[in-house]
């Protein structure tokens, strides 16, 4: 950053792409640099281009990106993580490949493994600032917002148009992550970002910054997030929706709502501080002048904890869901399976301080914290033992969410308990900072957050688009994923107590060999399972046909989403259903014809199209693309649009889009004449093409 | 909607009712995110207070070279009057006494803030002038910050008074910003909570 600052176009320049450093000097490193923005540049062209030619531009605008439907944003969310997921794996398995070749290289003079040092440093810093907040993030809060209203018996999330904003906010952070691919450098501070190192002096240039301010917009994204689900859970109930009749992934919902209100705000303060250290020469954080580098880490893991709870308390929602359905079963415990969730929630926010026993606070502060930790694993364990006992004596059909959830069983409950073991202090000092503690996080988020969502998409993948998934491509990517996971990570629990460093570039051990390609190996499997993640969605596609339940009910379930036909219309119920029971669907069901026409229609109103959330998110990204860059004018020009672009929406009269009592009395009548005329089909052939979406009710017992 | 579930703050009376139906969810939302906010600032108060000491002012201005009671005294004054005179926004909606008095009530709210913002910009150029910038040391860092976002928000809800006269007189004084009005109430009231945490803890107690 030695040239001067262009006062149009700030610090950017030709020589910030990565094929400046191709042609500088081509090795393994530089190839891979380029290539990743290569793969970057081709997919924007290949996207573009394929929605020019199918005419698609006009469509994607006005059902997707100006809809303020909580359903289609959650659909976007989705697609948003899964394809920061793409990048997530292929990142984590160069992370692998890395380590598998590096040993000895820190000697050698000009080999320096698959990637240089500096270039790793990226990759581990992206790999985990993406996983964290552009996967399960969006996963998860795309779920709650697809699932959420139609489970509340709402028509929609309390604020509509908020939640597009959201939505926006976190595309653009997500965005400027990406973007870095091809313009400068990411941060290489790790997904956490400590100061000093990632301060001024030491870390100069664009790459903190990008990190910054990706995580300060998307963060802002969820804090509205946060606000919109508990409000609609607190106001929008359908009549007769008792909080203890909610289905449990609303009272998890619940949970993550409270916890993002909660726990954000300390990201967006810690962020904040570094970034006036960063561009204002504050002391927040420094070496000199009073600064004090602790106080980041303490700020950040208040809200780090609880994000790690908000990640994986959606994921147990949808694992109450599915024991209970593909058992056929009531769920066990439901009043426990409550508490335990919101002790979670509580406890989670008293245990921050053990992401950093060794920073050196006193004896007695390091065992409250210990303590409380081990604590928090009480109610966690509770929920195991509920869900075992929903599906025990159940008859479990084996599709790919219970395969999902049985490999969820094995393995979280190892990495609780090298939860349990990091929690006291004196173990701690041994092995923080080795991949010991990598293994134990990854043991934690891969079974208790990915096979959740991606169990989840599975389970509710019908309702959104009206066929199913392949049940047999989707097991086959469970098991991958399930054995990806066995042998990329339990390796690398041995590799920690055996001393390797984490994050480290090169080692000179041959000890870890053996270990490496092993873990190695797995990463293979990881790539695998993405790529039949992928597959499975298309084959699906393919033979949508085949696959479709428009009776909308396709597993037999007992809560209120299942009552709509599949995919669900935009404004998901005729009328608004009165609730008598916890799942009521399920009482219908046994009461005897559930697809009962409601007795009169009404014109409903609906929240119009709205293209406010876009124009946000451009501000947004324009803003924190211009501050990275230091590009003075933009910065001013998009900070003043958001305010700019708020006022003029507060000065119209926003009339609703009314739907006429007609139009719904023709849709529903339909579905409801489809649902006597499709052929009910049993718990046991789910899988078979007769699966057209209306169970056999006289089987429901459960 | 039953007349107990209604959202009690508005207290609009009887002519208001589809008012009182959008009131119930978005002036709670508003008050959640209230709650938020307070987070940020009870962050910046903890770490406020551990800079508040010899290590965090490291050799730089400390509390009783920068501070100037007397004008933190006078800003307090204004900032509560503007708290007080909100008060007649309130009544004005309530008794639907016209558009004339509510913007009048507003536009004094909005002159009491700025009156707020004179002084305590006034007190920030003393103190850069004595050298207590940001800068200097790790305690100014957390007062420019905490300070200086309680008046960012005293500024945003300068603005949003005025966006909400230009609604008042524009589009009329209708549900919606009736709503509007309660939410702005509410934000009101909560800067000058935050201001009491501030005149005590960041002023008085390191004075003391």
């Amino acid at each position: 950053m030695s040239q001067d600052t262009s006062p149009i176009f700030g610090n950017l320049n030709w020589n910030v792409t990565p094929y400046t450093d191709l042609l500088r000097d081509v090795n393994s490193s530089t190839i891979i640099g380029a290539g990743a923005a290569s793969v970057l540049v081709l997919g924007a062209i290949a996207t573009l281009a394929l929605l020019t030619y199918m005419r698609w531009w006009g469509p994607l605008y006005r059902n997707w990106l100006t809809s303020p439907d909580a359903k289609k944003i959650g659909i976007m969310y989705i697609v948003l993580g899964l394809v920061m997921l793409a990048r997530g794996v292929i990142e984590g398995f160069v992370i692998r490949a890395q380590q598998a070749t590096a040993l000895g290289t820190l000697t050698q003079e000009h080999k320096v493994g698959l990637v240089a040092p500096d270039h790793f440093a990226q990759l581990f810093s992206t790999h985990g600032t993406i996983m964290i907040f552009f996967v399960a993030m969006p996963l998860l809060i795309g779920l709650i917002n697809f699932v959420l209203p139609q489970q509340l018996g709402a028509r929609d999330m309390a604020f509509p148009v908020l939640n597009q904003v959201s939505l926006g906010l976190t595309a653009a952070g997500a965005g400027l992550v990406m973007i870095s691919l091809l313009i400068g450098q990411f941060g290489t501070g790790g997904w956490t970002m400590y100061p000093p190192y990632t301060g001024i002096d030491f870390s100069p240039g664009e790459g903190v910054d990008y990190w910054l301010w990706a995580i300060l917009i998307s963060g802002m994204g969820s804090t509205l997030t946060g606000m919109n689900f508990a409000v609609t859970i607190f106001k929008e109930r359908a009549p007769g929706m008792h909080f203890m009749r909610m289905p449990l992934f609303c009272w998890t919902s619940l949970c993550v709502a409270i916890m993002l209100i909660y726990a954000m705000p300390a990201l967006t303060v810690s962020s904040g501080m570094l970034m006036l250290d960063r561009y204002a020469g504050f002391h927040f954080f420094t070496n000199a002048a009073g600064g004090n580098m602790m106080n980041y880490a303490n700020i950040f893991w208040m809200f780090g904890h609880p994000e790690v709870y908000i990640l994986v308390l959606p994921a147990f929602g949808v694992f109450s869901e599915i024991s209970s359905t593909y058992s056929g079963k009531r769920l066990y415990g439901y009043t426990s399976l409550v508490i335990a969730s919101m002790s979670i929630a509580v406890i989670s926010f008293t245990v921050w301080l053990h992401h950093f026993f060794t920073m050196g606070q006193s004896a007695g502060v390091n065992i409250a914290f210990g303590i409380a930790t081990m604590i928090i694993g009480i109610p966690t364990g509770v929920k195991i033992y509920d869900w075992m006992a929903t599906m025990w004596r159940g008859r479990v059909r084996i599709t790919a969410p219970i395969v999902y959830l049985t490999g969820f069983f094995l393995l979280f409950v190892i990495g609780g308990l090298s939860g349990i073991i990091l929690a006291n202090p004196s173990i701690d000092y041994q092995v923080h900072n080795t991949t010991f503690l990598v293994a134990h996080f990854h043991n934690v988020i891969i079974p208790g957050v990915l096979y959740g969502m991606l169990a989840g998409i599975h389970y509710w993948f019908p309702k959104a688009f009206g066929f199913r998934l392949d049940e047999t491509w989707g097991r086959r990517t469970a098991f991958l994923f399930v054995g990806g996971f066995v042998f990329t990570f339990l390796p690398l629990y041995v590799l920690g107590l055996m001393g390797m460093p984490r994050r480290s570039p090169t080692f000179q051990n041959p000890d870890f060999m053996p270990w490496m390609y092993i873990a190695a190996f797995g990463a293979v499997l990881m790539l695998c399972a993405l790529t039949s993640l992928f597959w499975t969605f298309f084959t699906s596609y393919r033979n949508r046909m085949a696959l479709a339940v428009p009776g909308g009910d396709p597993w037999n379930g007992s809560t209120l989403e299942w009552s709509t036909p599949a995919p669900v219309p935009e404004w998901t119920f005729p009328r608004i259903p009165y609730v008598a029971a916890r799942d009521d669907w399920g009482e219908r069901k046994r009461a005897g014809d559930p697809w009962k026409a409601p007795q009169q229609y009404c014109d409903i109103e609906m929240p119009a199209n709205t293209a406010h959330g876009l124009l946000i998110a451009g501000a947004a990204f324009a803003l924190g693309f211009a501050a990275i860059w230091h590009i003075w004018w933009l910065v001013i020009l998009s900070f003043l649009a958001i305010p700019g672009v708020l006022a003029l929406r507060g000065m119209r009269v926003i009339e609703p889009k009314v739907i006429s009592a007609a139009e719904v009395r023709e849709t529903d009548q339909r579905f409801r004449h489809l649902a006597t005329t499709l052929a009910p089909i049993t718990r046991a052939e789910e899988e078979s093409e007769r699966n057209r979406g209306v169970p056999d009710i006289s089987e429901f017992a459960g | 909607m039953s007349e107990n579930k209604l959202y009690p703050g508005l207290n609009l009376g009887d002519g208001h009712a589809e008012a009182h139906e959008q009131a119930e969810s978005t002036v709670f939302g508003f008050w959640v995110f209230l709650m938020s906010d307070l987070i940020i600032f009870g962050i910046l108060f903890a770490s406020y207070a551990s800079y508040l000491d010899p290590i965090g002012i490291a050799g730089g201005p400390g509390p009783s070279d920068l501070f100037d009671i007397k004008s933190v005294a006078i800003q307090t004054g204004f900032l509560l009057f503007g708290g007080v005179a909100y008060g007649g926004v309130s009544l004005a909606v309530k008794y639907e006494h016209g558009r004339g008095k509510v913007i009048a009530w507003l536009l004094v709210c909005a002159l009491l803030g700025a009156g707020f913002l004179f002084f305590e910009v006034k007190d920030f150029i003393t103190q850069a002038g004595k050298g207590g910038v940001p800068q200097a040391s790790g305690w100014l860092s957390s007062y420019w910050l905490l300070v200086g976002l309680h008046g960012f928000h005293v500024f945003s809800g300068i603005l949003w008074i005025l966006t909400s006269v230009a609604q008042i007189a524009f589009r009329g004084l209708d549900d919606v910003v009736k709503v509007r009005l309660s939410m702005l109430g509410v934000f009101w009231h909560f800067l000058d909570l935050i201001w009491v945490g501030i005149f005590s803890f960041v002023f008085l107690v390191p004075l003391a």
